[in-house]
């Protein structure tokens, strides 16, 4: 999962990239409302945390700003003011959820997680998909009632491919969601990962498309 | 008593009842010196034409002589007012009216006199006519005068008191009447909220309530302003202390929880500079409230420029290791008549700004200029300057500009503003012409 932390105060912003990274999420942290549009221009994040006081500007706009562009992104607000006239504002402006600061980083993560979930159309926090169960907010990994050890990297690339298993996942795509900006990405990082993975699961629960890239294989075929 | 309208109720009642009596009082002597004077011409002419009508000292005349007449008791009306006795010189009663006594009624032989008979005092006028040999007598009760007046003044009370209630009344309603606007004054007054500090409307109110309505408007308008800042201060303070603290509780959980020793030791290090910064934010929030709420400016203090600013310099030395301070040698050589503890905190916050904003190795420099009955204390430092849309904002409480230092709270130059206007003095800041950095300016009364 790719989330984008939106916040100008460096500890906490150095919290959030810390903390969301432990549950499994790769984060982009920005600082400002124009980095943060810059940021949702030229990438994809299946969520953002947003803080509502920046110094450019309020989020507030930043939000109506991607909306506008028919970004639909999963926004979560984070903000000091304590009013509820806030929240409705940052609600109706197209937040999908608010949190008042200060938080607790586990209940941020699932937030989060379910923003992202609902998302993608599932309602349940498992993915499941032939006898593979992820559960996302653990962390781990079951292949027919069977715990399988995976590391962070393997995880976050076997739920993307299974939140949508018919679909081919490129490499690149599967590569921006497992790094941030800063990190050096080796070139053949995806191939090593999904050679672990295979040998983890099985070598068929993972197809190959020639070109294009990697997709769950279909059960009984 | 407290209340106006049973105050000016009494008042004006005990002033009436006052004048009327005075003027009772006044009716009542004038009318009793007029019946008198009529009286007693009325006693003189009758007296005047009993005598010219009498033809000799026999009594031969027209007038009645009985033997033993009744004194007939006259309280229901004035009739038979006057009694008339003829007597002659001798010391005879020749004659006398009906009613009129057997005594004799006077002892003078002419004028006026007054005379107890029969338990009753006589006004009597008597004439002598030496050539008739007679004296006529014509007098009248004095009791009777006395009950004339009386009446007259009963008269005249009697309808009067008829009419002191109905006035009560009047008075008592014209007050509550005039005193209606006071009245709705303090029912709206009384109808609003604590948070209700509009204007109120003094266009329809009596001039003698203005200047009331007036100050009442005033303080309005000085409480509203107060607690719109009091709230504003609060708001931003609660957001400036809420994030740090959303911060530090992220990288305790962080510490708690990360396997990783390197990630711990970075969530850790990041909870101190956090509650440095956060410490620092909330001395600079104390400030604040304290400069707010300070009343008394006095500057009796004897202060050298020179040494405050190594003294401020001195205190904050273990976070500028990698500063160099320059200090223009006047500055020792100015002394200043003023208040010590603000101009540290102005000073002192001043320095901080140009501090956090130097890159390490920068210089920053103080100077001082004297001229025209001012002071100019400048402090030139090294960093980034301030862009100029943002040179007006930036004394704004919690505006923090675009080139902002990771430990800001966006208070220190509010800080420096409000502190040197309770000196009376001002801050001036600019971008120095000759390389990037800021020039702030302390300009105050020598």
């Amino acid at each position: 999962m790719r989330i984008l932390v939106v916040e100008d105060d460096p500890v906490l912003s150095d919290g959030l990239k810390v903390g969301l990274g432990l549950s499994g999420a790769t984060v982009d942290a920005v600082a400002t409302c124009a980095d943060a549009c810059a940021a949702l221009a030229a990438s994809t994040f299946d969520a953002v945390v947003l803080d509502l006081m920046l110094p450019d500007g309020s989020g507030l706009d930043v939000l109506a700003n991607i909306r506008s562009t028919g970004n639909k992104t999963p926004v979560l607000l984070l903000t000091a003011l304590d009013e509820v006239s806030d929240r409705i504002k940052g609600l109706d402006t197209g937040a999908d959820d608010y949190l008042g600061k200060p938080f607790d980083l586990d209940e941020l993560a699932a937030r989060v997680r379910a923003i992202a979930r609902r998302q993608t159309g599932r309602a349940e926090p498992h993915l499941a998909y032939n006898g593979i169960v992820l559960d996302l907010a653990s962390l781990t990994a079951t292949l027919n009632d069977t715990p399988v050890n995976l590391s962070r990297r393997e995880f976050a690339i076997l739920s993307a491919l299974m939140e949508r298993p018919e679909i081919v996942r490129s490499k690149d795509d599967l590569e921006s969601r497992l790094y941030g900006w800063q990190e050096e990405v080796e070139s053949n990082a995806v191939e090593v990962h999904i050679h672990n993975l295979r040998s983890k699961i099985g070598r068929e629960m993972i197809e190959t498309v020639r070109g294009h890239g990697y997709r769950m294989r279909a059960p009984n075929r | 008593m407290t209340s106006l309208r049973t105050r000016l109720f009494a008042i004006l009642v005990a002033a009436t009842g006052l004048i009327w009596l005075c003027a009772v009082a006044w009716i009542y002597i004038q009318t009793k010196n007029e019946v008198e004077h009529v009286l007693d011409t009325r006693l003189q002419e009758a007296a005047r034409m009993v005598q010219s009508l009498v033809t000799n000292s026999d009594g031969t005349g027209s007038h009645n002589t009985q033997a033993d007449p009744a004194v007939v008791p006259q309280q229901a009306s004035y009739e038979r007012q006057l009694s008339c006795q003829i007597w002659s010189l001798d010391g005879r009663l020749v004659a006398r009216s009906s009613g009129a006594p057997n005594e004799i009624l006077s002892d003078h032989a002419n004028g006026f006199s007054e005379r107890e008979v029969d338990g009753e005092t006589w006004r009597v006028y008597a004439v002598e006519d030496a050539t008739k040999g007679i004296r006529v007598m014509v007098g009248d009760r004095l009791g009777l005068r006395e009950r004339l007046v009386t009446d007259l003044i009963k008269g005249l009370l009697a309808p009067t008191l008829l009419i002191i209630p109905l006035l009560g009344l009047l008075i008592w309603t014209s007050l509550g009447r005039g005193l209606r606007p006071l009245q709705n004054m303090a029912e709206e007054l009384q109808k609003r909220d604590a948070e209700d500090m509009r204007a109120i409307d003094a266009r329809h109110a009596p001039r003698e309530i203005r200047p009331v309505v007036g100050a009442l408007n005033k303080l309005f308008e000085k409480v509203d302003a107060a607690r719109r800042h009091e709230r504003e201060v609060t708001a931003f303070a609660a957001h400036e202390l809420r994030t740090p603290l959303a911060g530090l509780k992220t990288q305790a959980q962080i510490a708690m929880t990360a396997a990783d020793p390197a990630v711990k030791t970075g969530a850790l290090q990041q909870i101190l500079i956090s509650v440095d910064r956060t410490s620092r934010l909330v001395r600079q929030l104390l400030a604040v409230a304290r400069l707010d709420a300070r009343a008394d400016t006095e500057r009796n203090d004897h202060v050298n420029v020179g040494q405050l600013l190594e003294d401020v310099a001195a205190a904050l030395h273990p976070t500028s290791d990698q500063i160099r301070v320059i200090l223009d040698p006047a500055l020792h050589q100015t002394s200043l008549h003023t208040n010590l503890e603000l101009l540290t905190v102005a000073l002192r916050n001043l320095y901080e700004n140009a501090l956090q904003h130097m890159p390490n190795g920068g210089t920053a420099r103080w100077s001082v200029q004297k001229g025209s009955g001012r002071l100019l204390i400048a402090l030139e430092d090294e960093g980034p300057g301030i862009p100029d849309e943002e040179l007006s904002h930036v004394a704004n409480r919690f505006f923090r500009g675009r080139h902002r230092s990771t430990s800001g709270s966006g208070l220190g130059l509010a800080i420096v503003e409000l502190a040197l206007r309770r000196l009376n003095a001002s801050l001036t800041l600019k971008n120095r012409s000759d390389r990037t950095g800021l020039r702030a300016e302390v300009s105050m009364e020598l």
